[in-house]
């Protein structure tokens, strides 16, 4: 229980991002019901404790109980290959997406590529144009990056007139991040040894689509890997297998699946999804193109809208922030719409390009009020008001929305998305 | 020297450019020019990869509706898949259109995409004949050639999109 001199740092409610890790504080929730007095001995052995549980599995997978903490898809209804699916982040703590959450987005279905079959060409602006196969590709050397993906589109619903109303995942999870273990391009670009004049490469998927983008050479030899494990285990198919670009903190279309070809060039070759998509119609008629990187970004998680909070007490707000640019440096949460902020511990290690954990404890008062959180990243950028971002470039860009999040909290607890400006 | 290469491997982690030569097993094949001719697709907005070939918007309409207009919708104005032609609004308007005639600011990504990606159900079962009148036909429906105009390798390079220059290139910027 809150002690009355237990310091509410601000007005909302918020305390001192450390009070739980200092004082161990209790939820005033009682979560214990059973009565140890009038119990049998046989009522406090339950029904799993009686029998001898499940044998071994050669692949563990969730509780049955969780049935509920999975992908939301949706696909044009002609062709159901191509469309999204969205990471549950409103049921999931920590920072690590598992890899059967990992959003999706495919423009004509998951390849089932045999990796005996698969190649990787480099030709272009190289000395030495080269194949590799998988078994190649498998004894070079290799290094981890901690970094999340995330779609250029993510949660573009909230450039609507009105807040929609759908799970906080179901809007912004079109974002995940993975431990991703591979090549760096870097060996394999030298290998080929790179020519003038090369400035662009053009990166080409396995799949019926044949996606294919134009990305910068310097961004490929400064920190992409040619990934061919997730999370410790090898790709999944619809994650790109046996080989995916990552290209940390870039738009997720960028970070090409069931990689196989490299072409170096002088250009970019002005594909669909480098000129139609991708790229951000502004109120002047103008668009932004070539814009990679994904700028800070931050949400609440728990509690967030559909959610209910049962009664007043004590709540541990959590939530995701990361940026394209680098590290976060801050964030911070009001529990007052805006008015007054308090700062977030943030879960350690904080990684360059990789979502990071933030919490603080609140203390709900039983009144009507809006929770945000505003991410700071290393460069100093802070994460935008919507009415801000809206003023720099309209509503009707649909890639890169970051804006902060606003959930409203009703006198009854209840959640739901809002605008406050 | 293999504590070294440990060590470069780790420091890599940050900087992996200068270490990856040292370590690389040097495994790749060189690819023949013939490998590379069957495998890149790539079209530029100047005309570098196009293939011989020829069509008209006559001929494009047909093959657009025998595979195209059950997601596209007819004359390209959108059904599960989203419109291509026939804008009502401007770019500047609230809510704007966004089509092929007046977005799209390269006619080769026509070629390009639907090359590669398109028909949805078989792509690449498309001849280069046949591409090129796909295109000739979008371009039609988006009054920018006329329905007799042959397009080709020479043809499609020399169109000007009305929105040739409607993108900011936002990496050059930051850049500079």
């Amino acid at each position: 229980m809150i002690k009355q001199n237990d310091k509410i740092s601000i007005t909302g409610g918020l305390l001192d991002r450390r009070v739980f890790l200092k004082k161990g504080l209790v939820f005033s929730v009682a979560t214990l019901s059973s009565d140890p007095l009038h119990a049998t001995r046989d009522d406090a052995r339950l029904p799993w404790m009686k029998t001898p549980g499940a044998t071994f599995s050669n692949y563990g997978q969730p509780s049955t109980y969780e049935q509920d903490v999975i992908r939301w898809t949706m696909a044009n209804s002609m062709a159901g290959g191509n469309g999204v699916s969205w990471t549950p982040l409103h049921k999931m703590e920590g920072t690590i997406t598992p890899n059967g959450l990992h959003f999706e987005r495919h423009h004509n279905g998951v390849p089932q590529i045999e990796p005996e079959r698969h190649q990787l060409l480099i030709h272009g602006a190289v000395e030495k144009p080269l194949i590799f196969d998988m078994v190649a590709l498998l004894r070079y050397p290799m290094t981890s990056c901690f970094t999340f993906i995330e779609c250029g589109g993510n949660s573009n619903a909230a450039w609507r007139d009105e807040p929609i109303q759908v799970a906080a995942g179901y809007f912004h999870g079109m974002a995940s991040c993975s431990e991703w273990t591979g090549i760096p391009l870097s060996i394999l670009l030298n290998e080929a040894k790179i020519k003038e004049p090369a400035k662009w490469v053009i990166a080409e998927g396995a799949d019926a689509a044949m996606m294919s983008i134009s990305i910068p050479l310097d961004k490929m030899l400064d920190d992409c890997i040619l990934a061919v494990y997730q999370n410790g285990e090898r790709i999944r198919p619809e994650n790109g297998y046996p080989l995916r670009l990552i290209v940390p903190g870039w738009e997720g279309v960028l970070n090409v699946k069931w990689l196989r070809r490299l072409h170096l060039t002088n250009r970019p070759s002005m594909t669909r999804n480098e000129t139609a998509k991708y790229t951000e119609l502004l109120p002047s008629g103008k668009a932004r193109q070539f814009t990679f990187v994904m700028e800070a970004k931050s949400l609440i998680t728990s509690p967030s809208v559909g959610q209910k909070l049962e009664n007043p007490g004590l709540y541990q707000i959590s939530g995701l922030a990361w940026s394209g640019r680098g590290r976060i440096t801050k964030v911070e949460v009001s529990a007052d719409a805006g008015r007054t902020w308090a700062e977030a511990e943030l879960q350690q290690p904080v990684l360059s390009k990789c979502f990071t954990r933030f919490r603080i404890p609140w203390q709900w008062d039983g009144k009507g009020t809006v929770l945000k959180s505003r991410a700071v990243d290393e460069t100093g950028y802070i994460q935008p008001e919507r009415s801000a971002l809206i003023a720099a470039r309209g509503k009707y860009g649909y890639f890169h929305y970051n804006a902060i999040v606003s959930w409203g909290i009703s006198n009854q607890g209840e959640i739901s998305h809002v605008y406050t400006e | 020297m293999f504590i070294r290469n440990s060590l470069v491997f780790i420091v890599s982690l940050i900087s992996f450019s200068v270490a990856a030569k040292e370590i690389s097993p040097n495994l790749g094949k060189v690819a023949s020019i013939q490998l590379i001719q069957q495998w890149n697709r790539d079209v530029f907005p100047d005309g570098e990869g196009l293939p011989i070939g020829r069509g008209t918007a006559i001929i494009g309409k047909a093959i657009y509706q025998q595979h195209c207009i059950a997601c596209h919708g007819v004359e390209g104005m959108g059904s599960s898949a989203e419109e291509l032609a026939g804008a009502e609004h401007a770019l500047t308007d609230t809510p704007p259109d966004k089509t092929i005639g007046n977005y799209w600011p390269y006619a080769s990504t026509l070629f390009d995409f639907i090359n590669r990606a398109m028909h949805i159900n078989n792509p690449g079962s498309l001849s280069a004949d046949e591409v090129y009148a796909v295109t000739a036909y979008l371009l039609y429906l988006n009054g920018i050639i006329e329905k007799t105009s042959v397009i080709n390798q020479k043809t499609l390079v020399a169109i000007k999109m009305p929105n040739a220059k409607g993108m900011v290139n936002i990496y050059k910027k930051e850049a500079q």
